[in-house]
């Protein structure tokens, strides 16, 4: 059968690929949350290869037996309406193993959603990560400083990322740390993550927001306590602050390189609200206050630089 | 809008050469048509047809046309991302491209061709007539086809939409896709979406109403089955299309605020209501297929179906969680643990009746006797394919795994796992099977069985090596990629699949040509040894399908009528009542398509002109005294004879 061959021959290639010199970027955790979905990862594909692996058997089975040229001319398939006992084993095998599932999905979608284990006793760093156009605005509250389309983070301290938009959804994903997360023009989300090592990592937005998406690319560095400190006291002392202007005409712009600011832009652009309940208002914005005054619409509103950046 | 702005696809050279064979095709069958005098015998016979058979054959033809298109999308959409940093599309195309390339095979290729198949085969399958609405029937097919051309229609004027298949807001409103082009998607989809639901209503009448004296509906073949399912699911699921699409054209193209940044719109509602119908949507062209494999497998295994009452029930089963699921496809929205477990567990569920289905068939072959004929393959290729993804649908519905999986090239795979199998060879297996049934010759197997294999290996190559680069971080919808990610040698791999894909494509066209020209004609009724009623009457089936309506006892009853020598359609002929041609549908839609394009440019006064005229067709209707006519006794006769003729 080609077509077996083709599969196995893919499969063999999956593998070589799969343990090569390079883990795939999924497979190759820097994190703790990452390190959770990875390992989710496996063992869901070990269980649906022992799946695939009854089928195939079962496939290859009817078709090498039953096949019209093997059978006598004279033969007559006989009437069969089916088992009871059959029917119900191969719906309750499968409930098993989703319900078996359901309970590792349920487990480590709370994990990941948390504080990553191991770091619940120190204090989380806190950086809003906001997306415009095809760029990424990182700023650091505590610090006071702001970076774009790069972010530095200490290793072994957890941190969370508050995402949200100038614009259309995009998704914030630094997959050796973390699954990805949506970043919305309306609301906050937060994705939790630690760095175990030193290390320079690809981030991005996942989420296709318009012409210049595949170019929506930032570096995410983790390095020692140490090293964090000495960069933020550098930024701090060298940079200029984030006037409201800089800010506008950042937002206006479609890409930008990297660059970092001695103040943050939440002072006078404030973030979104984080959704009250969020575990069980997901889909419902009723508890977001439009009078908020925290609520500064004027500065999410992006319709007044479409005009000029998305013509052509 | 200026000249310039409004015909801007054309610039690029590879579109305008599409654009240019879009309308030289059209060009060559205005031309031809006029050229042998045909504009009558066309107009009489096919375009006021209301007779199910022939409608069906008009969707076929246009779902076959659009896997045309929709590939060639698919096939632009590879070779750019073939290698890195290529320059063959711009982002702007590209994002037109994955667009329409998502909208054109689920709505106007997947749809009408399982559409299609329905039309043909289930009055001949529950041993009726006709539909219960045949005008109404035509006025679906007109809908829709005003739709498709609506769509298409925007590659060349104005723009394609480019918001992703999805249109998630606020990238869809005017403020991020300025252009028409998503205009053009609410209103190509709001005709056809009104079309679908149509057919909806008609054929759940249809199978409700009409089905054969002593036909229950667990005596029903189980295609008829899928296609009553498929239906209830429409019936739910579109109208919430139908509004959303109604909202996203007033944000657009009035400036109300439902999905908007300010003044209180949701983005999320649209990802809701999208999905509240998309992903029923997913499972309105997959069950079909389950019916037609269910159907072929039984033929060609030659035994009856196995476990036929878990069959059923598996498919009810998943009818009403594909309802349940719907916020797996935004699990990192950010609704929190208890959302997105709840959404998680309803979709692993879906697993369970599907694994049952899968092991029906599997078991339906044990001790049968299996020929390879060219449906079989594609049915027995579904089995293993399927599989994977459906695995790897389970696997995506775990949310946690999910926020590495979402929106990368892992799921483009697992979809295409899902839908390849599932509907296009589905759909594939079901032209092949029944295609003597519509025109009276068999399609050749030898050229069938070679763009089987070019089909079912090709389709591996191309997207098994997209699971492992959306493991490796790889987006999805990205226009190219650089050199540096190493995404270089699995792309071509993928792209080398997609020539093969075409390949086979092209042998099945192929086919059409050559099997009309050297197949023999007047292939016996029952070419396959087939079980259910459509085999019962001739073949290319006559106007009336049969001269004398069977009467049945229980499943599969054609089969052990021809085991015991019975003939389940003799009886004494009696006059047939069967409804008029009528060239209204087709004009109706006419202005109904001139409506929704002025209403793309906001042309209003003129779009509302052209929505009078179509009240005005719609209020002479319910004045007309039309009550079909009645074919005599002398003419069935007449046709029955020969038809059976030189057989
Ligand atoms: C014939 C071979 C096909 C090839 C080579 C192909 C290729 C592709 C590729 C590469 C993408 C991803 C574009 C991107 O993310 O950059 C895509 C998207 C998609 N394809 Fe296909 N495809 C094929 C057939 C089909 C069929 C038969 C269907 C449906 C029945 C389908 C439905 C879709 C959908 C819904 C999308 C998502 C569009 C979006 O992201 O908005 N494709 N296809
Ligand atoms: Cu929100
Ligand atoms: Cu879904």
């Amino acid at each position: 059968m080609n077509k077996k061959l083709s599969l196995m021959f893919l499969a063999f290639g999956a593998i070589a690929i799969l343990s090569g010199c390079e883990p795939l970027t999924v497979f190759n955790p820097k994190g703790p949350n990452a390190q959770t979905l990875s390992n989710t990862i496996i063992l869901s594909i070990i269980t649906m290869a022992v799946i695939l692996l009854v089928v195939y058997v079962l496939f290859a089975f009817m078709l090498t037996k039953y096949r019209a040229s093997k059978a006598s001319a004279d033969y007559e398939p006989p009437h069969e309406e089916g088992s009871h006992v059959l029917e119900i084993t191969w719906t309750v095998i499968p409930i098993i193993i989703v319900a078996f599932l359901a309970i590792v999905t349920v487990k480590t979608t709370s994990t990941v959603e948390t504080t990553p284990e191991g770091y619940d006793n120190k204090e989380p760093l806190v950086i809003y990560a906001a997306s415009s156009n095809w760029k990424w605005h990182f700023s650091y509250p505590e610090e006071g400083i702001e970076t774009v389309n790069y972010v530095n983070i200490p290793t072994d301290r957890p941190i969370e990322f508050k995402l949200y938009s100038f614009g259309p959804i995009t998704s914030f994903w630094i997959p050796q740390l973390a699954g990805q997360k949506y970043a919305m023009s309306d609301m906050l989300t937060t994705i939790h993550l630690a760095a175990d090592e030193v290390g320079s990592f690809m981030g991005r937005n996942s989420n296709f927001n318009g012409r210049g998406f595949a170019e929506m690319e930032f570096e995410a560095q983790s390095m020692t306590q140490a090293d964090f400190e000495q960069w933020v006291k550098d930024v701090k002392a060298n940079e200029k602050p984030l006037t409201e202007e800089k800010f506008k005409e950042l937002l206006a712009a479609e890409h930008v390189g990297r660059s970092s600011y001695s103040s943050t832009h939440l002072d006078f652009s404030p973030a979104p609200m984080a959704h009250g309940d969020m575990d069980m208002g997901g889909m419902d914005h009723s508890d977001m206050d439009m009078s908020d005054e925290d609520m500064n619409h004027e500065d999410m509103d992006h319709s007044t630089d479409a005009d000029s950046t998305h013509s052509h | 809008m200026s000249m310039e702005e409004l015909f801007h696809p054309l610039q690029e050279p590879m579109i305008l050469a599409a654009a240019i064979s879009i309308v030289v095709g059209a060009v060559v069958v205005v031309a031809g048509l006029t050229y042998f005098k045909k504009w009558g015998y066309f107009y009489k016979n096919w375009l006021s047809t209301v007779d199910h058979k022939k409608i069906g054959i008009m969707y076929i033809a246009v779902a076959l046309l659009m896997l045309f298109r929709g590939g060639i999308d698919a096939l632009l959409m590879r070779a750019q991302t073939a290698v890195p940093d290529n320059g063959l599309l711009d982002a702007q195309h590209y994002n037109e491209i994955f667009t329409t390339h998502g909208l054109i095979m689920i709505l106007f290729m997947a749809m009408p061709f399982v559409i299609g198949l329905m039309n043909i085969v289930i009055p001949l399958q529950i041993g009726a007539r006709d539909v219960a609405f045949p005008r109404l029937n035509a006025v679906s097919f007109w809908a829709f086809a005003a739709g498709c051309g609506l769509l298409n229609l925007s590659f060349i004027i104005g723009g394609s939409p480019d918001a992703g298949w999805t249109a998630y807001f606020p990238l869809a409103s005017t403020d991020f896709s300025p252009t028409v082009g998503n205009n053009y998607y609410s209103l190509a989809l709001q005709l056809s979406g009104i079309g679908t639901l149509l057919t909806g209503v008609n054929f759940i009448t249809t199978i409700f109403k009409m089905r054969a004296p002593g036909m229950t509906l667990m005596k029903m073949p189980m295609f008829s089955w899928s296609i009553l399912i498929t239906n209830v699911i429409i019936v739910f699921a579109f109208p919430v299309l139908t509004v959303a699409l109604a909202l996203m054209m007033l944000d657009r193209q009035f400036g109300t605020k439902f999905f908007a940044m300010t003044d209180g719109g949701m983005d999320m509602l649209w990802a809701n209501l999208f999905w509240v119908w998309g992903h029923p949507e997913v499972y309105i062209v997959i069950l079909p297929a389950f019916g037609i494999f269910s159907e072929v497998i039984a033929t060609f295994a030659r035994k009856n179906l196995y476990g036929y009452k878990s069959m059923v029930m598996s498919m009810v089963v998943i009818s009403l969680l594909s309802f349940l699921v719907w916020a797996h496809h935004f699990y990192t929205m950010g609704h929190g643990v208890m959302v997105n477990s709840v959404f998680s567990i309803t979709t692993m569920a879906i697993a369970v009746p599907t694994g049952v289905k899968m092991f029906n068939w599997l078991l339906t072959m044990r001790h049968g006797k299996i020929q390879f004929t060219t449906p079989m393959l594609y049915a027995l290729a579904f089995i293993p394919i399927f599989t994977i993804g459906g695995v790897t649908g389970v696997m995506l519905a775990m949310a946690s795994a999910d926020y590495q999986y979402h929106n990368t090239m892992f799921l483009v795979a697992h979809f295409h796992y899902v839908l390849i199998p599932g509907t296009v060879f589905g759909v594939l297996a079901g032209y092949h099977f029944w295609w003597p049934k519509m025109f009276g010759f068999r399609l050749n197997e030898k050229l069938g069985k070679a763009g089987f294999w070019f089909i079912a290996i090709s389709f591996n190559v191309t997207f098994f090596p997209l699971f492992i680069l959306g493991l490796d971080g790889y987006a999805r919808r990205m226009y190219t990629y650089s050199a540096s990610t190493g995404y270089g040698p699995l792309n071509m791999l993928s792209f080398i699949g997609a020539l093969g894909l075409a390949v086979g494509f092209a042998l099945i066209c192929y086919n059409i040509y050559y099997s009309w020209k050297h197949m023999p004609r007047n292939e016996k009724a029952d070419v396959w040894d087939g079980r259910s009623l459509e085999w019962a009457t001739h073949s290319p089936v006559p106007e009336y399908n049969f001269a004398v309506v069977p009467n049945v006892s229980r499943l599969d009853e054609f089969w052990f009528a021809k085991k015991e020598g019975r003939d389940i359609t003799a009886g004494k002929i009696e006059k047939i009542h069967m409804p008029n041609n009528t060239g209204t549908p087709f004009w109706t839609s006419g202005f109904l398509f001139l409506a929704a394009f002025f209403a793309v440019f906001s042309l209003w006064p003129l779009a509302i002109i052209s929505m009078l005229v179509v009240f005005g067709f719609m209020a002479h209707r319910s004045f007309e005294d039309d009550h079909g006519r009645y074919i005599s006794v002398e003419e069935i006769m007449e046709t029955e004879k020969s038809l059976r003729g030189d057989k």
